[in-house]
C-alpha cells in the first residue's frame, strides 16, 4: 500500500461529492419542470419529440399507467435490438459498418445480449471486437445504453414524486420523464465525457482493423471502432458493456492514469447526484445527506478492504516465490489481471465503483482478485444496488430500504411508522419487502439451478477447475457471481464463466450454451422489472396519502441515528441472504490460502 | 383508443426516433468531431517509422523474433509462429490473449484465480523465462548480478488485464536495462535515462502508477543506435 493509493481513494470521494451536489440540484429543477441553463437549447426539441411520439406530457399517470408505458417501451427496445443483432451480416448493412463481415451470434446468445442491454445489465457473453459489427454497437447496443439508463432514472424520479406527493394518484408522466432525462441529463454529460476521453486517447473512428509490422518482424492486428461515443454513455448510464472484450482495461477504452480517475467519476456522478436530488425534492436536504452518509461510508469501507487485500498479493504469487511488497519502482501486490498504469489502488477502487453501482465495467479481471478482494464485489452486489447503485435503480432500491428501516424503527419505539409525514401501512411495507427480496431470490435460485445441473456447470471455465478436473471454490464463485451480477443488473463477471463458444473468427460455427444464456436472460429481466413494478407500486401507494405534521414522537430520518439504523438493516438483510453462499466461494479462498 | 394501444404507438415511434438520434447521429457526431479535433488520439495514436505503421503507442506488443526451425523456416505450433524474446528490446508484460501474445484483435483476461495451482504454475513459468532472459548464463557474467525470484517485480510475471498493457513498471525496466545495455553496448546510464524519458506520470499527480512505455522506449533505443 502507498500513500498515493490511499490519497486516490479519499480524493475520489471528495471530488465526487463536490461534483454530484450541484448536479443533484440541477436534476431537481429538470424534473419539476423549472427553467434550467439548457432550456433555451432543448425546449424546442423537447416539444418536437412529444409531438412526434404523440404523447401529452402534461397528462399525469397513476403508477399502473406509468408502469405500462415503461414496460411497453422497454419491450419495443428489446425486439428491435434482437432484430439488429440477428441481422448484422444482412445485405442492407454497409460494408464500412461491418468491416470484418461478422456473422450474427446464435439465437440463444442474442437472447441473452438483448435482455442484458435492455435491463441496463450489459452482461456480455460475447467479445466486442471479435463478434460485433460497428453498426450493431452503434444502433443496437449504444441506444440501449441510453434508454435503459433513462428507464432506471425515471423510476427513481417517479418514486420520489410518490413519496412527496400531496394529492391524487399521479406520479408523473413516463414520456416526459424519459425525454427530459435523455435531453437534459444524459446528452450533455455524455457528449462532454466522450470528447474529454477522446482528447486523452480513447478511440473514435470507423476504420478497418490496423495491420502493424513490428520492429522485430512480427505482425499485429489492432481492433478499431467508434468506441468513445458508446464508452461515455455506458459509464454515465452505469451500463458497463465494453466496446472491447476487456472493457475499461483495454488501452483504447481507458488509456491513462487520468482517464481511469475520470471514468470512475463518470460512473458515480449520476447515482450520487440522485441522492442529493432526493433531499432537495423532499424539501429537506438533510434527508439526502443522511442517505449519502450511509452510502459513502459503506463505499469507503469496501474500497479500503479491496485495496488492502489486493496490495497484500495472492496465495498463488507467494507460492511461486514472488515478493509482493512495495519496492522502488513497483508497488507490488496482486498484479494478475491488472494494468500497470492503474496499479493496485486504481484497480481496487474501480472495482468497487463498478460493483456498488450497476455499472459492471471493469479495468481489471475480477476473477483474479484475491479471495477477500474478490469478496468485496460479492458483498457490494449482495447489498442489492443500494451503495449508490445504478442510475435510478440505486435511489429507488435504497428508498425501499429506508422504508423498511422506518418500519423497523417504528416497531422498536412502538409507534405507527411515519416517513416524511406519511403513515406507512401494511401495503407499503409488503411491497417494499418484496421489492427488496426479489433480487436476492432470483440470484440464489439461478445459482442453485446452475450449480446443481450438468448443463449449468458446462459454463465453468477450465481455469477454475482443479488439476483433477473437479470443481473448485473458484468454479462456484464464477457461477454464483454470474447470476448475482445478472440479477443485480451489474454485468461485471468472473470472466471465465462462459455462455458463448466461438471457435472461428467472424462468428462462423459459433454456438451458445443455451442453459446459461436463457437462465441469465430471465434472471436479468425478472430481477430488473419486478423491483421496478414494486417501486412504482410503492410510489402509487404513497402518492395518495395525506401528510401529517411531524410530532414529538416522530422518528426522524435525517440524522446520524437513522443512518446507523439504515446501515444495520442493509447489512443484516444482505448478510442473512448471502452469507452461506459467500462462505463457499470467495471467503474460503481468502481465509485459507489453500491452492486448488 | 385504449392506453396500451397509445403506448405501443408511442413506443414504436420512440424506439425508431431514439435509434436514429442516439445510434446514428450521436456516435457519428462524436466520431466526426473527434476525427477533426483529435485525429491522433481518435485513431489510436499510430506510430509510423519510415512511413510504415509499427504500432500504436498505447497498445502493447510482443517484442519477440520468430524461432527458426531446422528447415530454416519459422517454427509453428498450432498454426501460430513460435517467438522468442529479442534481448535487444525491452519486453512487455505477459499476455493471456488467444493464439499470440498481445493479440490486439481479441483482448482477453487470463481469468486465473488467486488460489489456483494453475496460476502458480503460470507464474513459475514466467519467472523462469524472465530469469533466463535477464540472467543469461551463455554470456560472460550476468546482466544483472544477483537477480533472484524475490527481486522480480510482480508486473513482469503476472499477466495484464487487457493482455495489451503498453507499459511496465520502472522496477521491471531497470532490471531489463542491464540486459539491453549489455547487448547493445550502451552505458547503463544512457538506457536508464531513456527509461525516465518514457515514463508516464500519475494522473493529476496522484491517480494510478507510473509506467514505462515499452514501444516508445524500444524505438528510442533503435534511433540511438542508428545515429552512432
Amino acid at each position: 500500500m502507498t500513500f498515493t493509493g490511499w490519497l486516490t481513494i479519499v480524493l475520489f470521494a471528495v471530488i465526487l461529492t463536490a461534483l454530484a451536489f450541484p448536479l443533484g440540484s440541477y436534476m431537481a429543477k429538470v424534473y419539476t419542470g423549472q427553467r434550467v441553463i439548457l432550456s433555451p437549447i432543448f425546449a424546442g426539441p423537447e416539444r418536437l419529440l412529444y409531438s412526434v411520439l404523440r404523447v401529452d406530457p402534461e397528462r399525469g399517470q397513476d403508477w399502473k399507467q406509468y408502469a405500462k408505458s415503461l414496460i411497453v417501451f422497454s419491450l419495443a427496445g428489446w425486439i428491435l435490438l434482437y432484430v439488429i443483432l440477428r441481422t448484422q451480416d444482412a445485405f442492407f448493412v454497409p460494408h464500412a459498418l461491418n468491416p470484418l463481415g461478422y456473422h450474427s451470434a446464435p439465437w440463444n446468445v442474442t437472447f441473452n445480449v438483448a435482455s442484458s442491454f435492455m435491463t441496463n445489465t450489459n452482461w456480455q457473453f460475447y467479445s466486442g471486437e471479435t463478434t460485433m459489427s460497428y453498426l450493431s454497437q452503434m444502433i443496437g447496443l449504444t441506444v440501449q445504453n441510453w434508454l435503459s439508463a433513462g428507464v432506471g432514472i425515471v423510476v427513481a424520479v417517479a418514486l420520489v414524486r410518490g413519496i412527496i406527493g400531496r394529492s391524487g394518484k399521479s406520479i408523473g408522466n413516463f414520456w416526459q420523464d424519459i425525454v427530459r432525462t435523455i435531453l437534459y441529463v444524459l446528452a450533455p454529460l455524455s457528449v462532454f465525457v466522450a470528447l474529454v476521453m477522446v482528447s486523452q486517447g480513447v478511440i473514435a473512428n470507423l476504420s478497418n482493423y490496423l495491420t502493424v509490422h513490428t520492429i522485430t518482424g512480427l505482425t499485429q492486428s489492432i481492433a478499431m471502432g467508434p468506441d468513445a461515443s458508446q464508452h461515455s454513455i455506458m459509464l454515465l448510464g452505469t451500463n458497463g458493456g465494453g466496446f472491447f472484450n476487456t472493457n475499461s482495461a483495454h488501452p483504447f477504452e481507458n488509456p491513462s492514469q487520468f482517464t481511469n480517475f475520470f471514468e470512475m467519476l463518470a460512473v458515480l456522478i449520476i447515482p450520487a447526484a440522485l441522492i442529493f436530488f432526493y433531499g432537495r425534492m423532499t424539501g429537506n436536504r438533510r434527508q439526502g445527506y443522511a442517505i449519502y452518509g450511509v452510502v459513502i461510508f459503506m463505499f469507503l469501507g469496501a474500497a479500503a478492504v479491496a485495496y488492502i487485500a489486493e496490495a497484500h498479493g495472492s496465495p498463488a504469487q507467494h507460492a511461486a516465490g514472488l515478493h509482493t511488497g512495495v519496492v522502488s519502482g513497483s508497488t507490488g501486490g496482486n498484479m494478475e489481471g491488472k494494468e500497470q498504469r492503474f496499479g493496485i489502488a486504481g484497480s481496487a477502487l474501480f472495482d468497487v465503483v463498478t460493483t456498488v453501482t450497476s455499472c459492471g465495467a471493469v479495468n481489471s479481471a475480477i476473477e483474479s482478485f484475491t479471495g477477500i478482494g474478490g469478496a468485496v464485489p460479492f458483498a457490494n452486489l449482495s447489498a442489492s444496488e443500494v451503495i449508490f447503485g445504478g442510475v435510478g435503480t440505486g435511489l429507488y432500491s435504497i428508498l425501499l430500504y429506508v422504508l423498511l428501516a422506518v418500519f423497523i424503527g417504528g416497531l422498536m419505539v412502538g409507534r405507527t411508522p411515519e416517513w416524511l409525514g406519511k403513515k406507512l401501512e401494511a401495503r407499503e411495507i409488503k411491497l417494499a419487502g418484496l421489492g427488496i427480496l426479489i433480487t436476492p431470490l432470483a440470484a440464489l435460485f439461478c445459482t442453485a439451478l446452475a450449480t446443481a445441473s450438468k448443463s449449468g456447470r458446462a459454463s465453468i471455465s477450465s481455469v477454475a477447475l482443479s488439476k483433477a478436473g473437479s470443481n473448485t471454490p473458484q468454479g462456484f464463485s464464477e457461477t454464483f457471481y454470474a447470476y448475482l451480477s445478472q440479477a443485480n443488473n451489474n454485468g461485471s463477471a468472473f470472466g471465465g464463466y462462459t455462455g458463448f463458444i466461438q471457435p472461428n473468427s467472424g462468428n462462423l460455427g459459433s454456438h451458445g450454451i443455451t442453459f446459461a444464456d436463457i437462465l441469465g436472460g430471465f434472471d436479468m429481466m425478472f430481477a430488473r422489472y419486478a423491483p421496478i413494478l414494486f417501486a412504482l407500486a410503492v410510489a402509487g401507494a404513497l402518492a395518495g396519502k395525506r401528510i401529517t405534521p411531524a410530532g414529538l414522537g416522530t422518528m426522524r430520518t435525517d440524522n446520524p441515528t437513522f443512518a446507523v439504523l439504515l446501515i444495520g438493516v442493509i447489512v443484516l438483510v444482505g448478510a442473512l441472504t448471502f452469507f452461506p453462499a459467500l462462505l463457499l466461494g470467495p471467503i474460503v479462498q481468502g481465509l485459507t490460502g489453500h491452492l486448488y | 383508443m385504449k392506453t396500451w394501444q397509445r403506448d405501443t404507438i408511442s413506443s414504436v415511434i420512440g424506439i425508431i426516433v431514439f435509434t436514429v438520434l442516439l445510434g446514428l447521429v450521436y456516435p457519428l457526431v462524436i466520431t466526426g468531431v473527434s476525427q477533426v479535433a483529435f485525429p491522433g488520439d481518435a485513431n489510436g495514436q499510430q506510430i509510423k517509422l519510415d512511413g510504415k505503421l509499427v504500432g500504436s503507442k498505447i497498445i502493447g506488443q510482443d517484442f519477440g523474433t520468430p524461432v527458426l526451425g531446422k528447415n530454416g523456416k519459422p517454427e509453428e505450433k498450432e498454426h501460430v509462429e513460435v517467438t522468442t524474446p529479442d534481448p535487444r528490446y525491452f519486453q512487455t508484460r505477459p499476455s493471456a490473449t488467444e493464439g499470440i501474445p498481445d493479440n490486439a484483435a481479441a483482448s482477453t483476461f487470463s481469468n486465473k484465480g488467486p488460489n489456483s495451482v494453475k496460476t502458480k504454475e503460470a507464474d513459475e513459468e514466467n519467472i523462469k523465462s524472465y530469469l533466463e532472459l535477464n540472467k543469461n548464463p551463455s554470456t560472460k557474467g550476468e546482466y544483472d548480478s544477483g537477480l533472484t525470484v524475490a527481486k522480480i517485480p510482480v508486473d513482469a510475471v503476472n499477466t495484464s488485464a487487457s493482455g495489451l498493457d503498453p507499459e511496465i513498471s520502472k522496477a521491471n525496466a531497470w532490471i531489463q536495462a542491464y540486459r539491453v545495455a549489455a547487448v547493445r553496448h550502451l552505458s547503463l546510464g544512457t538506457v536508464d535515462g531513456l527509461i525516465s524519458k518514457y515514463t508516464s506520470g500519475r494522473g493529476l499527480g496522484f491517480s494510478g502508477e507510473e509506467g514505462v512505455n515499452v514501444l516508445e522506449l524500444n524505438l528510442a533505443l533503435d534511433r540511438l543506435e542508428g545515429k552512432s
